[in-house]
């Protein structure tokens, strides 16, 4: 049978086709459904775990213990969980074992383009690159079998193009292949530095062995047409470059990329007249076939930053190629993200945003458009938790550097079971009095709606304990008198806690409590609600323009609410000094 | 020959699921088909694009600038933002319906007001009617985007499929009444 199937789609289907029983992740575009569809396939253990490190390491016990276990997440997600691989490339799998990152090139949504095939030879774990859906598919069974008969994890790469692109897949049907056992073995399993040494020296053994096979694969083949352009190639890029050159040019494309094939890359370069590598960001193949002395074009042409396509190709080989464009006299405005209508993140940034020496470190989520005008809070993003721990950083010089100003760092309740804890915890330990305020929206919003620990729910909608953040708060040693758990609904008490926040002098914690305006069962609860200007009272302060809610508008100079935008959540209306917002509906 | 067509929009109109009862159709006619999306800040009100290429043999999942076939915006002033995008001679579906961003539902910028007849003067073969009233007529907004699906599938001439089938195998029971009347008005625009 034939489906057309994203390629986190297909991953998915392959997993499921080669018997593999455990899956877990931690959300991140653009490799989120890769576990939203394992989730659904019932001969599959499946979870959202905490965080990657904790993906990475669930998933290495479930391979120990005789599985083939699966992990996926996004490219930066792999360098929280860079110990345990490292680690486990020493250890190799039992069941098989594949990590699978993907990489975001052209940064669609993420902080960074890092380019993770370089993980491979560093942690010198075998490396699998699909090109399209149907080899997203294959591969991944594939990859199974590398891992078990060559005792070695794989890492699995794939691009945003290849993980959200859809093509037509072949189906086949699940081979149940049930669980090894497990056999103690502390000089496979303990890596203490005496069984280390002796592992050291087993992996270099076993990359020679994958060399071998990766000449050997299917997965690295040459495809013969004209000889004067020989291009070597993987992931998308091979899809680009067929389309450019078509049978123009011969191809080696790559899908087992560490360790790289010498001998058919030597067999290949000797038969082209002219050698170019064509891949997404770094050199890593480029540098890999100059260093066994073999010259080639490569990043020359083809640009280091952002994502490839078809016409850049093109324009590297043939100069300008630019079609004849329309192109209209109209300004176009911008669009850019902002917070739903409702968005419980609002209310916070707004009472925040009264404030102008309030330094505000954020973080990664929905609420990192608290940098966007009008709220215009966040100072800092780096990377998940940095919400937090940034935050120390920033109190500690502003003290010692005799400044005025007070540090708030904001995480998002699944940023915060991710790696805000532990921030935490350093700001009471060193005593730093920060406000941290943890934006509890029952969900893992900016990914698409998770469920996470403190949600109640698994992934696959299962009750569960509900990881209750007040009561970590408290362990970790914030007093009592220094937490404030407000719904952000409530301006006033908002305020209140800001404030309180704001004249405190050691560290401090404001929980916001409520969930996030498009779950739906939210959405239920509030349609046929909503809220009405009345143009008699409105004296066109605009001040409610300033919540930046994007239900409401200046239409024929008059500020009006979009109705059926509108969540109801009151927070213009409680900043409206002249009454003029009324309820309206069933209110 | 492969033929590309270019979905543009803001996130939440449907246009994702409009791709995919048309890939599903394509797969159905025999064609190779990719589709390419883009997630992420999506949902957040910011422009929302999917491309489909379909033919006997597709490499690319991308389409490039002057390469639409056929570029179909569910929004007003994003079929202007995506217009290098079509083809010379291409078709451009157009909803006549508009979608302020913020900058301008705050005042700091303006929604243009000479769409139409800019393209009246460019040239360009296109179809503009409100497939979001339509679906309202029909009784649910949310059914623009069939609409505008069947607009599309009359304008590549593929209307002989089954498309009624196609429908009913990607929508949950409940609405596919609702849309499959919502396509057939599509059809006839
Ligand atoms: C290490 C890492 N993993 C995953 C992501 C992807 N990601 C970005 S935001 C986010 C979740 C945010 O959820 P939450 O903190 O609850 O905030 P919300 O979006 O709900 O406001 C995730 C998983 C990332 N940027 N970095
Ligand atoms: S999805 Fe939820 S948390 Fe994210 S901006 Fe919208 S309302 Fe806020
Ligand atoms: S009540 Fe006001 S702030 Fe809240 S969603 Fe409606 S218009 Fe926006």
């Amino acid at each position: 049978m034939k489906k057309i199937m994203s390629g986190n789609e297909a991953i998915a289907r392959g997993a499921w086709e080669a018997g593999c029983t455990f899956a877990a992740a931690y959300p991140g575009t653009p490799s989120t459904e890769i576990l939203e569809n394992i989730a659904q396939y019932e001969e599959i253990y499946s979870e959202w775990s905490p965080n990657e490190k904790v993906a990475v390491e669930v998933a290495c016990g479930a391979s120990i213990a005789g599985a083939r276990a699966l992990c996926a997440m996004k490219h930066v997600g792999l360098n929280v969980a860079a110990d345990p691989l490292f680690t486990i490339a020493y250890e190799g799998a039992n069941g098989g074992l594949v990590i699978i990152s993907a990489d975001d090139p052209g940064m669609h949504s993420s902080q960074n383009e890092q380019d993770n095939r370089l993980y491979a030879p560093h942690a010198k774990v075998a490396m699998i690159e699909p090109s399209d859906s149907q080899e997203c598919k294959d591969y991944i069974k594939y990859a199974f079998e590398i891992s078990e008969k060559y005792d070695t994890p794989i890492l699995f790469r794939i691009t945003t193009r290849i993980a959200h692109s859809k093509g037509v897949v072949e189906l086949s049907e699940r081979e149940e292949v049930g669980f090894r056992d497990y056999e103690k073995n502390v000089k496979k399993y303990v890596m203490i530095p005496g069984n280390a040494r002796i592992k050291h020296v087993e992996v270099e053994e076993r990359l020679k062995n994958l060399k071998e096979l990766s000449n050997n694969t299917p997965l690295n083949r040459i495809e013969w047409g004209d000889k004067k352009i020989g291009i070597v190639t993987s992931g998308v890029s091979y899809q680009y470059a067929k389309e450019v050159f078509g049978d123009n040019a011969s191809y080696l494309k790559i899908g087992f990329s560490y360790p790289l094939p010498d001998e058919l890359i030597r067999n290949f370069a000797e038969e082209v007249e002219k050698l170019y590598v064509i891949e997404e960001n770094e050199p890593y193949l480029e540098n890999y076939i100059k260093s066994m002395g073999i010259d080639c074009v490569g990043k020359e042409i083809i640009p280091i930053c952002g994502e490839l396509n078809p016409d850049i190709i093109r324009e590297a080989f043939y100069g300008n190629q630019k079609r004849e464009l329309y192109n209209l006299d109209v300004k176009v405005p911008s669009r850019p993200p902002v917070l739903c209508p409702g968005c419980p993140h609002r209310g916070i940034f707004y009472a925040v945003s009264k404030y102008k020496d309030i330094v505000a470190t954020g973080d990664i989520g929905c609420y990192t458009l608290g940098m966007m005008p009008p709220l215009n809070v966040t100072d800092t993003v780096i990377c998940m938790g940095a919400g937090i721990s940034a935050a120390i950083g920033f109190e500690k010089v502003y003290k010692m550097a005799n400044r005025r100003g007070k540090i708030f760092g904001f995480v998002g309740d699944s940023t915060f079971f991710h790696s805000g804890i532990t921030g935490l915890i350093d700001a009471v330990y060193n005593q730093s009095p920060i406000v941290a305020v943890i934006l509890d929206n029952r969900i893992t919003a900016m990914t698409g709606h998770q469920e996470n620990p403190g949600t109640g729910k698994t992934i696959k909608g299962e009750i569960t304990q509900v990881i209750d953040i007040l009561s970590i708060v408290k362990a970790i040693g914030i007093k009592e008198e220094n937490i404030r758990v407000v719904d952000p609904y409530d301006l006033k008490a908002t305020e209140e806690a800001v404030k309180d926040a704001y004249n405190s002098s050691e560290p401090f914690v404001i929980i916001t409590k409520q969930p996030c305006a498009l779950i739906k069962e939210v959405q239920k609860k509030r349609s046929g609600k909503y809220l009405v200007i009345n143009q008699e009272k409105c004296k066109k302060c605009k001040v409610c323009l300033r919540t930046g809610c994007p239900a409401i508008s200046i239409r024929n100079n008059n500020i009006v609410i979009d109705k059926n935008m509108c969540n109801a959540c009151t927070v213009c209306q409680q900043v409206c000094k002249f009454d003029a917002i009324e309820k309206g509906g069933n209110f | 020959m492969v033929k590309n067509i270019l979905f543009v929009g803001v996130g939440g109109q449907g246009i994702i699921l409009a791709s995919k009862v048309l890939t599903e159709g394509l797969l159905k006619y025999g064609y190779d088909v990719k589709m390419s999306e883009v997630h992420g800040m999506a949902q957040r009100g910011g422009s929302v694009t999917t491309q489909v290429r379909f033919g006997d043999k597709v490499y690319s999942p991308l389409i490039g600038e002057g390469e639409a076939d056929v570029v179909v915006s569910f929004e007003k002033v994003e079929a202007v933002r995506w217009i290098n995008y079509l083809k010379k001679d291409g078709k451009l579906i157009v909803n006549d319906y508009e979608i302020y961003s913020l900058p301008v539902l705050i005042g700091k910028e303006e929604y243009p007001n000479n769409i139409e007849e800019e393209l009246e003067k460019s040239g360009i073969e296109y179809k503009l009617f409100n497939a979001s009233k339509i679906a309202e007529d029909v009784g649910n907004i949310k059914t623009q985007n069939m609409v505008i699906l069947g607009a599309l599938v009359k304008s590549l001439g593929l209307e002989e499929l089954d498309w009624d089938g196609v429908i009913k195998d990607v929508l949950p029971e409940k609405l596919v009444e609702i849309n499959t009347k919502a396509f057939k008005i599509g059809l006839s625009i």
